[in-house]
């Protein structure tokens, strides 16, 4: 076995000279936005009141309370829950469809390739980050001021937070279509809305109904939580049950959505690979 | 190039012909029957939602008035003539907005780290036992799949009202979020590194330190910013069950009528969301080249 070559390291400094001298920036630069990341986290944990002696007895509270929810136990009140969780999975599927059938004529008019003009779009695509950037529980809150306490406002608060969402997934799809189609309508004279029907819907709905399939699914987590402000659904059993510390029944609530998603999560699967096929999902 | 059509036989014709309007009709009667299905259960979530069109239709009008009242000041002008009228409480505002921000930013560390950590023993070609991965992913999957205002709730109750709570919700549920995402990273990573370094002796830690983790920490950033953008929103909600923040204000304006500083307050976030958007998006960026978003 021969012995490898010695480096030698003259040569090598040379005609590498970054790797043996870097400069003084580049070799400070990932010290020094650690140290400021920690900084601010430091600050963040004095600013907000942070105490080791908090922080233990919170554990240690905690500790309990989980011994207390053991076992899960819905005492006598499981008709009552069942009925809950029926209204958040229709909250759900309600308000994700009005907010598809909403948003889709509105992401025509976000659609880069339909709508050519900056000065109209822009609007468009502010007013619907806008309605994105409020949290659903907050939308919740508002409708609750206009149609009162119930599951009615809670479909309202998923369909207007997700018509800010699927504004601009769809008006997404919609810009990713391919132009031929469109191009072919056009040459065989038709007009701009047989254009859209029939060039560009039949490409873009499977991704559509795909997103929707997916919102159905996520929107039945926020479902479950928009009723803590009030607005119906399994939430509003949950913060009762927390609020006078019945400890089994939050821990059977919790479980029962949990549940309740991961069934969801697997039909709307299932779903989804059914319309689209087995490719991957935005 | 000329080529002839050639036609087939009327009587190959007619069989191919049966065959396709057969397969047309069967999935005709598919997609009528996926309808159908679709409005049968549409019907049903109305009626537990208890969803009145009449009230919908008699309620619109209430809507439409509620931003009227909330784009009004006191004294009857739009809010926008007297900016100073309008946003008379800013600096408390922008204090609890400030607030918002760290709960969120100290709460996604928190839960980044502990993804960090957890990630590389629920990752399929990095765990060291199975057993382990298996605890370790039914662990993140728990802590992803209770919302996180389900947490703030219960934090509340056992850390007291106040931020601490709010940090903490944002802490477990980011860290069940972020240690699946950065499992799928490390998931994808080239393995060859791995192989090389632990052919000199090295132990596990090693391995992770030196072969996957400079492979993988881009991509860690990227969705830790992701994440912040996400929390940012979530933060403002936490003041609503009392876990500190803008929320608490909010919660306050809208529960008590005071209309014009709902409005203040909802413009406040809008902007501060954003603002952390655009800032985030130009950092991933700049980490990560042109990647769609998670």
């Amino acid at each position: 076995m021969s012995q490898l070559p010695k480096p030698d390291t003259d040569a090598l400094r040379t005609k590498y000279p970054d790797v043996f001298d870097r400069p003084a920036s580049a070799r400070l630069a990932m010290p020094a936005t650690i140290s400021a990341v920690f900084a601010i986290f430091v600050f963040g944990l004095v600013d907000l009141g942070f105490s080791p002696t908090k922080l233990v007895s919170g554990l240690s509270q905690l500790g309990w309370i989980t011994v207390m929810m053991i076992p899960p136990d819905a005492g006598s009140s499981l008709p009552a829950y069942l009925a809950a969780l029926g209204e958040t999975l229709s909250i759900a599927l309600l308000g994700t469809t009005l907010a598809a059938v909403a948003a889709l004529p509105i992401s025509l008019l976000a659609a880069r390739n339909i709508i050519s003009s900056n000065l109209l779009r822009f609007p468009v695509r502010r007013f619907l980050d806008s309605i994105r950037g409020v949290d659903t529980l907050i939308w919740a809150l508002v409708w609750i001021n206009v149609v009162g306490l119930g599951p009615f406002a809670g479909v309202l608060a998923i369909a207007l937070s997700d018509f800010g969402a699927f504004g601009k997934l769809f008006s997404e799809a919609i810009e990713a279509a391919d132009k031929k189609q469109v191009e072919g309508i056009r040459a065989s004279g038709g007009n701009a809305l047989h254009e859209i029907r029939f060039g560009l819907m039949p490409q873009v709905l499977p991704v559509i109904a795909g997103q929707v399939l997916y919102f159905i699914e996520s929107n039945t987590r926020s479902a479950t939580i928009i009723g803590i402000v009030g607005a119906g659904g399994i939430g509003l059993q949950l913060a009762e049950q927390i609020r006078v510390l019945e400890w089994q029944k939050v821990s059977f609530l919790i479980l029962m959505i949990l549940v309740a998603v991961a069934a969801i999560d697997w039909i709307s699967g299932k779903l989804r690979f059914a319309i689209i096929g087995q490719r991957a999902v935005a | 190039m000329a080529n002839a059509i050639s036609i087939l036989p009327d009587q190959q014709l007619a069989v191919l012909n049966d065959t396709y309007r057969k397969a047309v009709a069967r999935k005709r009667l598919k997609a009528t029957l996926a309808a159908a299905v679709f409005f049968a259960a549409l019907i049903v979530a109305a009626i537990g939602a208890e969803v009145n069109l009449r009230t919908l239709f008699s309620y619109f009008g209430n809507f439409v008035s509620y931003f009227d009242r909330i784009l009004t000041l006191e004294d009857g002008t739009r809010v926008w003539t007297n900016f100073g009228e309008w946003f008379w409480g800013w600096q408390k505002w922008l204090k609890m907005l400030g607030e918002t921000i760290l709960i969120s930013y100290v709460g996604t560390l928190s839960g980044a780290v502990l993804g960090f950590v957890l990630n590389f023993f629920a990752a399929q070609n990095t765990s060291p036992a199975p057993w382990l991965r298996f605890v370790i992913r039914r662990l993140l999957e728990f802590a992803r799949t209770v919302p996180g205002i389900v947490f703030a709730l219960i934090f509340v109750i056992a850390f007291g009202l106040g931020p601490m709570a709010g940090v903490l919700a944002i802490a477990v549920h980011s860290a069940g979020a972020l240690g699946k995402l950065f499992s799928e990273i490390v998931e994808n990573a080239d393995m060859k590194p791995v192989e090389g370094v632990r052919s000199t002796g090295a132990s596990w830690l090693s391995c992770m330190r030196f072969a996957v983790l400079p492979q993988v920490t881009a991509g860690y950033a990227s969705y830790a910013l992701l994440r912040f953008e996400i929390n940012v929103r979530e933060a403002s909600v936490m003041g609503f069950v009392g876990a500190g923040g803008i929320g608490q204000e909010l919660v306050v304006a809208i529960r008590k009528f005071y209309y014009s500083d709902v409005s203040a307050i909802l413009v406040t976030i809008i902007v501060t969301v954003f603002v952390i958007d655009i800032t985030t998006g130009w950092l991933r960026g700049k980490l990560f080249g042109k990647e769609a978003r998670a």
